[in-house]
């Protein structure tokens, strides 16, 4: 087993440069002179260009294509469509939560904006004007857009591919107890309930996804330039899909701009590049417009959920009681753990302390867009903190508690870790008062609470809004977890070279987050080489260890526990040979930071650099030569992130627009690696959050039309409404991770929608009003405020 | 139709079609990748250069439309091997995470702080609303072009009093 080892605050000196440092970034350079090398900057010799026809109608019935005028175009090269694939035994493909996916329609489309036909041409303003030529000949059929509807007995069937598929269910998943639920509900003094709707949102990162498929008419070797969080399990995928042997296919992940879960799944446009490569000889290359992103690709949330807490009059809570149905649109297309067909959903205790809870979760097929993907939180965390920090806040009104009272008494201890929750997750390490203490503190929340009462005497509305969020991260033990059957190891391999610089190549894969800096540190703390001096190498599947890529906050859990393991076993490997060199007893040495000496006589010592050459020219007989390995990391268990978050707002009662006066926000995610990055994530965070609070959200009219197909109807913050942060931190190691870190990526969006909207809602407590769904859109404060008024003067 | 273009400082010539966009044409012909595609809409500015100076979005000029003029983009702003102050000050302040907005950002930022070399956080605000990011949260993209604009001015103190 692992050891944990938590570094002692800044254990190595800044020319080092381990953990604890806020090295600047080593990625920078690259960056800010515009030399950085994303996907479509890639440009191949004799490569061709695709574009993608997609479906105007969200369901139909296709009678016939007709690309005849496309094919006749100057400059078109090939048009591809479903028949063609399925004569390849391609037209359908299996996504990474088991499901199958149309890669381009054969018998009917299912959502606005499917994949029908592809056009492959010299340049892609002529693919373009080809897709113009395409005629599509549809039969439509009634779309369902709501998946409550489209769980009703005679909502039309989506699925008619399935075979056994009699229904529009994608799944049914249950956990906890339902008879000990029951019984604690039977003894509540008083239960409390919300219905919300989490909506449907896209990661939208600014890059948009695509392809350079390069298949080599000679070898038949196949090169994939890919848009990839995930390169190694999507070759997997590519082996499985088309037949092709795995040796044969290299993916390459450049630099990414921004993944946030879109970049995970598998999308048709990859498979039809790459079988047009196959088939023209020619690299071809495919890059979706953002509108194209935004109906087509991987989309989150969208969950209808109903939560119940069962009370007793000081406000405890007894037990939770939660059914939940998400629409997963067409085909359901994000990565998943194979045991968990809700995801981590079921982490919904959030962080209180009670026994029992019964969560019932349904997903629907509609005629929407595929995915569900995890939009920058683990697989479904973020709507279970949303529901039950919604849930607490609301509890905390109908027993006339203060909205923190009610949370101190209800979290789980710090005595209780590694404590079991009622849905099995064994949550590793907590302390949830004291984040909560010190986010309150920050924000000087007794004099708020009376300035709140002085201003609601004035006839101004402000909200003080609380989340105290758990997150579960890390997938995670081979037990538990695997998607299609890859368990969700990860792994690192470091070579020290003989000048005692070193390259270290990961599994996963960064689309921002910093790991060549980041991960360079956790070797820097280990083996005291610079982290300067190491180079970090990501997103090559011919040239890094098998990983299952960067999703869910697990590099740091799991690819970063992976570095600190091979680092040490470097370690203990360089202390034999620096008891060669130095003619003494490995028991006899010492280490500090890059240096072994001999016990007693400090100058008598060699440095890490003097071991590495050794490694290569001066190693004791018997000893394999080099200084270099590679670990797969099996996670013992998931890490359990956590923080308290408090939002003030002031909301204007004429129009209901509503503008964050503070935000505190008091993360613990275990050790810090390089807090500089560690704030730069939880800020990213911390404005998803709010743009889902505020503004963001994909929805369709009844048609089945998306609304929000680009960046003019999807609302992004800028700058401008962004609110400024106040952070904070504790540090609670993680007892089973190499350096007691945790993962930080996705605390902020996780934990704070609920602090946004508790905030609003807390502007408006006193009137009444228990609940507004996001986003808090000005014209549903207004009306809340009105109805208030409304019931209040009858 | 032929076009010249001076991009960097180098005057080029092309023959390019009337509905190429400027963006294409520095990415594909002129071989300047450091301009990014995002939006097709003018919406979130990575593809955003600086032409006669002042920041436009280029997926919305046509290549033809900058003719005779002249084109700054992120690849211009190291002058004789050294960085600007901008990109010393992005990586800094760590106002970068992924990268893909960055060269727009610094663009803006250097022609805000041409016009108003003190600029205040809600004016740094204002002048980047027309980009988007979506990993930084832009407070560490505000201070480092308020450090930019710092260092400019003590660099430009300097050189008065020197």
């Amino acid at each position: 087993m692992t050891t944990t080892e938590v570094p002692k605050e800044l254990s190595t000196p800044p020319e080092i440069g381990g953990i604890g440092h806020s090295l600047k970034r080593k990625e920078d350079a690259r960056f800010i002179q515009g030399a950085g090398n994303y996907l479509d900057d890639i440009t191949l010799p004799h490569m061709l260009h695709m574009a993608i026809l997609r479906s105007p109608v969200p369901h139909a019935r296709i009678n016939s294509i007709d690309t005849s005028a496309a094919q006749a175009l100057a400059g078109v090269v090939a048009v591809v469509t479903g028949a063609d694939l399925a004569a390849h035994g391609l037209a359908w493909m299996p996504t990474l939560s088991g499901d199958t996916q149309a890669v381009l329609a054969t018998d009917k489309v299912r959502f606005q904006g499917q994949e029908v036909a592809a056009v492959i041409a010299e340049s892609p303003y002529i693919a373009w004007d080809a897709l113009e030529l395409i005629e599509v000949d549809y039969d439509q059929l009634p779309p369902v857009v709501d998946p409550r509807q489209a769980m009703a007995p005679d909502a039309p069937l989506i699925r008619d591919d399935k075979e056994g598929q009699s229904d529009n269910r994608c799944y049914h998943w249950e956990a906890g107890e339902k008879e000990a639920t029951d019984r604690a509900f039977a003894e509540a003094d008083t239960v409390v309930a919300l219905d919300t709707h989490y909506p449907r949102s896209h990661p939208a990162p600014l890059e948009t996804c695509g392809c350079v498929a390069d298949v080599s008419p000679a070898t038949k070797h196949v090169t994939i330039y890919m848009t990839s969080q995930a390169p190694h399990a999507h070759r997997t995928v590519f082996a499985l899909v088309a037949g092709l042997p795995e040796e044969n296919i290299r993916i390459i992940s450049p630099d990414i701009g921004g993944g946030f879960g879109n970049k995970v799944p598998v999308y048709p446009g990859y498979v039809v590049a790459t079988a047009a490569s196959l088939l023209i000889g020619r690299p071809v290359k495919w890059v979706e417009s953002r509108s194209e992103n935004l109906i087509s690709t991987g989309f989150a949330r969208d969950y209808y959920m109903h939560g119940a807490l069962a009370l007793k009059r000081d406000g405890k809570i007894l037990a939770l009681r939660v059914s939940m149905v998400s629409d997963n649109g067409a085909f359901y297309a994000d990565a998943q753990p194979t045991k968990f067909k809700a995801g981590l959903f079921h982490i919904v205790t959030g962080s209180y302390d009670f026994p029992a809870a019964h969560i019932v979760t349904d997903g629907a097929y509609t005629n929407k867009a595929p995915g569900g993907v995890a939009y920058r939180c683990s697989f479904r965390v973020t709507e279970a903190s949303y529901l039950i920090e919604r849930l607490v806040q609301n509890a905390a009104y109908e027993l006339g508690i203060d909205p923190a009272e009610i949370r101190m008494r209800n979290f789980i201890q710090p005595e209780q870790f590694p404590y079991h929750s009622p849905t099995g997750f064994v949550y590793d390490s907590g302390n949830y008062p004291a984040a909560l203490k010190l986010a309150l503190e920050m924000v000087g929340y007794d004099d708020l609470r009376r300035e709140q009462e002085a201003a609601r005497a004035e006839g101004r509305l402000i909200g003080i809004g609380i989340a105290s969020f758990t997150e579960v991260v890390g997938a995670g033990h081979s037990t538990d977890y695997d998607i299609l059957g890859l368990k969700m190891f990860d792994s690192a391999e470091l070579r020290v070279h003989p000048t005692g610089k070193a390259i270290l190549k990961l599994g996963v894969k960064a689309q921002g987050q910093g790991h060549e800096t980041t991960f360079a540190q956790i070797v820097a703390n280990e083996l005291g080489i610079p982290a300067n001096d190491i180079l970090v190498m990501e997103g090559d599947t011919d040239n890094t260890p098998y990983g299952l890529g960067t999703y869910a906050s697990r590099s740091t859990p799991v690819g970063g526990a992976a570095t600190a393991v091979v680092a040490r076993q470097l370690r203990d490997k360089a202390r034999k040979l620096a008891a060669h060199l130095l003619e003494a007893a490995e028991e006899d040495l010492e280490w500090e930071p890059g240096r072994f000496f001999v016990k007693g006589a400090h100058d008598r010592g060699v440095t890490i650099q003097d071991v590495a050459f050794a490694a290569y020219t001066n190693f004791p007989e018997g000893m394999e030569p080099g200084l270099e390995g590679v670990h797969y990391y099996d996670p013992p268990n998931m890490t359990y992130p956590f923080g308290s978050y408090v939002v003030v707002v002031e909301v204007d009662a004429g129009t209901g627009q509503w503008k964050v006066l503070r935000m505190i926000a008091v993360d613990d995610c275990g050790v810090r690696i390089n807090p500089m990055i560690v704030e730069g994530q939880i800020h990213g965070g911390l404005t998803e959050g709010f743009a889902m609070a505020n503004m963001q959200f994909i929805t369709f009219d009844e048609d089945g039309n998306c609304i929000g197909s680009n960046f003019m109807d999807y609302l992004i913050p800028t700058a401008w409404e962004t609110p400024r942060f106040e952070l904070g931190e504790t540090v609670t190691p993680s007892p089973h991770h190499p350096i007691g870190a945790k993962g930080v990526g996705e605390s902020a969006t996780v934990g704070s929608p609920a602090a946004y909207v508790n905030a609003v809602v807390d502007a408006l407590a006193h009137l009444g009003v228990r609940n507004l769904d996001m986003p808090v859109l000005p014209h549903k404060v207004w009306a809340a405020i009105n109805e208030a008024g409304a019931r209040s003067a009858t | 139709m032929e076009t010249t273009i001076t991009i960097n400082g180098v005057a080029r010539t092309f023959d390019v079609e009337p509905r190429v966009l400027l963006v294409d044409l520095l990415r594909t012909r002129a071989g300047l990748t450091g301009t990014h595609i995002g939006c097709d809409t003018t919406s979130c500015g990575v593809c955003t250069v600086l032409l006669d100076g002042r920041p436009v979005k280029s997926c919305t000029v046509f290549a033809v439309q900058a003719g005779g003029r002249e084109v700054t983009t992120v690849e211009g702003l190291v002058k004789n091997g050294e960085l600007h102050p901008i990109q010393a000050a992005f990586k800094e302040e760590h106002g970068l995470q992924c990268g893909y907005c960055t060269p727009a950002m610094m663009l803006v930022g250097t022609a805000l702080i041409e016009r108003n070399p003190d600029p205040s956080d809600e004016e740094v605000r204002w002048a980047i609303s027309g980009n988007l990011c979506r990993c930084t949260g832009y407070m560490n993209i505000v201070k480092a072009i308020q450090r930019a604009a710092s260092e400019m001015r003590h660099a430009a103190e300097g050189s008065t009093v020197g």
